[in-house]
């Protein structure tokens, strides 16, 4: 039995669900639902209090509340329909959704979905770190909820494992909140957080970084005494000589972001290995058609200006769709990790933006996309890093020469 | 003498060296790929400034906090002597973004303003 029918239901309330929510309204869209299963719209902006958003949309430094304001905002004099404090339980490839709140289960259905459920933070587990299981470890994010949200220091003596932008960020958040972050231990011979965010680490807080280090053991029964810390070797492997112990009552984990998506896979979606995200055309379209995925969900973005300017993407292309005459297959070679979208099935479009990542470090290396050997873009940069995201742009010239599959090539510099 | 920064501007990091006269006054940067990088070293060495973004206690609110930051960056020197006050200030909700919620800090011609809005609880209301 179903209640209600809507042309567009947007999963998830954050950036992406705003903006391709606020987006398909503005081009024609009507009876647009958006779910959120918080209890205000925002997503993880709400605690991100730090500046540094909206840079390129609105050549501003936003804070994140700011940003989301921003967004909010313009939900004021559009028909939306927002479901707060709702989950979508249930949900299959005709696009009928079971979602419970408050008032009860209520099933629904919509012409077409725009996937926006952002991504979740990877945990101890899966670093596979040994150690008893006492009270005191956290993942960053959610140390940051705890501070940013309710007001509560999770600790006094801090380890952070990993230094990702949301570890490092908490590191300087807990420092001016007077913990003592003793150490910021990296596996990798680098950093994927920003350099503004290293620098101000260290040098503005005096919170050392280790390198090529990693977290050997959780010690403690009831609450945290401390871990077990050792060097590794180039395979990535602890020395056990190296191990020593540092005191502290919290352990932080900031090892990466996943996806989340289990309503994707419940719908039989095909996902991609590498992005842990749906496999999607330029449209930003799922296997499955009518239903789009864009922001977090689809790939982990380091910048919140990019998963809005995706979600409007997804929104527009839904309304622009045209038929599916071709498939072109992008693939790319040993330095790169991944590459979105992975299909395209129409060149008669526009622009068409790849988003990818590299697999190290590499300097002074040179972007190669061909097609049928022949090369359609190229350029220089001067650094990539597997922290970055990378986007280019292919105009309608470009696509004009696309033959057959593309393939994306980073092509590094011997004397680098 | 010399100095030795890392510019923050981009990812490239530039390793910027600053060289210095007797005064301590930059005579010359090098090191940098671009202009921001110079003007970076330079603000770095005369008076380090930084925005600070942290939180404020709300009494009645219907959240327990509301995020703030400054309204322009200020003085590196000054930051946790700014947490000072702010940690022992207390708020009264309604509180909305870009509420100047402590005028001219320290005297630095800095306001703190809320980045978020913390309405009235609904429970306070009852009463």
């Amino acid at each position: 039995m179903i209640k209600n029918n809507y042309q567009l239901v947007v999963i998830g309330g954050g950036p992406a669900g705003l903006a391709g929510a606020i987006t398909a309204y503005e081009n024609g869209l009507s009876n647009i639902l958006i779910i959120e299963r918080n209890e205000q719209l925002g997503g993880i902006l709400q605690q991100c209090i730090h500046n540094g958003f909206g840079l390129h949309l609105f050549k501003e430094e936003l804070t994140g509340p700011e940003y989301a304001a921003r967004w909010i905002q313009q939900l004021n004099d559009k028909k939306i329909t927002i479901m707060l404090n709702t989950t979508v339980i249930d949900i299959n490839e005709n696009k009928e959704m079971t979602i419970v709140n408050e008032t009860g289960l209520t099933h629904i259905c919509a012409e077409r979905i725009l996937l926006a459920m952002g991504c979740r933070e990877r945990t101890r587990g899966a670093i596979l770190t040994p150690g008893y299981r006492p009270a005191g470890i956290f993942t960053a994010g959610l140390a940051q909820k705890l501070v940013n949200i309710y007001g509560y220091l999770p600790g006094q003596e801090i380890v952070i494992v990993g230094s990702g932008d949301i570890g490092l960020i908490m590191a300087r958040r807990l420092t001016l909140e007077r913990a003592k972050v003793k150490l910021i231990t990296e596996i990798m011979p680098y950093s994927s957080g920003l350099i503004r965010n290293i620098v101000q680490c260290q040098e503005d807080f005096m919170i050392p970084l280790r390198y090529n280090t990693t977290i050997t053991k959780i010690c403690g029964q009831d609450r945290v005494t401390g871990v077990m810390i050792a060097n590794v070797d180039k395979d990535r492997k602890p020395i056990k000589e190296t191990e020593e112990f540092i005191s502290c009552d919290t352990v932080l984990f900031s090892v990466g972001l996943i996806p989340e998506n289990e309503l994707s896979q419940k719908i039989g979606i095909s996902i991609d290995p590498i992005t842990k995200g749906p496999i999607v055309d330029q449209n930003l379209e799922t296997s499955v058609p009518g239903i789009y995925a864009c922001g977090n969900v689809l790939h982990v973005h380091d910048l919140v200006d990019n998963v809005s300017s995706e979600a409007k993407r997804a929104a527009m292309s839904m309304i622009n769709k045209t038929n599916k005459p071709i498939l072109i297959n992008v693939s790319f070679d040993k330095n790169i990790r991944y590459v979105v979208p992975q299909k395209l099935t129409n060149l008669n479009i526009n622009e068409l933006i790849l988003s990818f990542r590299v697999k190290n470090v590499y300097r002074q290396a040179m972007i190669s996309v061909k097609s049928n050997d022949m090369v359609i873009y190229s350029q220089k940069k001067h650094i990539m890093t597997p922290g970055e995201m990378i986007q280019i742009k292919l105009i309608s010239k470009q696509l004009e020469m696309i033959k057959d599959d593309l393939f994306l090539s980073i092509e590094v510099n011997k004397n680098e | 003498m010399n100095k030795e920064l890392t510019c923050i501007n981009c990812p490239i990091g530039c390793h910027l060296i600053i060289e210095l006269d007797q005064d301590q006054k930059p005579i010359q940067v090098t090191g940098n790929r671009c202009i921001k990088g110079k003007e970076y070293a330079i603000q770095e060495l005369s008076e380090p400034k930084r925005m600070l973004t942290t939180t404020m206690r709300v009494i009645n609110g219907e959240k327990p906090l509301v995020s703030v930051r400054t309204s322009i960056p200020i003085a590196k020197d000054l930051i946790f002597q700014v947490m000072d006050i702010i940690d022992n200030t207390k708020l009264k909700a309604p509180i909305m973004i870009g509420d100047i919620l402590i005028p001219n800090i320290l005297r630095s011609n800095v306001d703190i303003i809320a980045t978020s809005n913390n309405k009235l609880a609904i429970n306070h209301l009852d009463k």
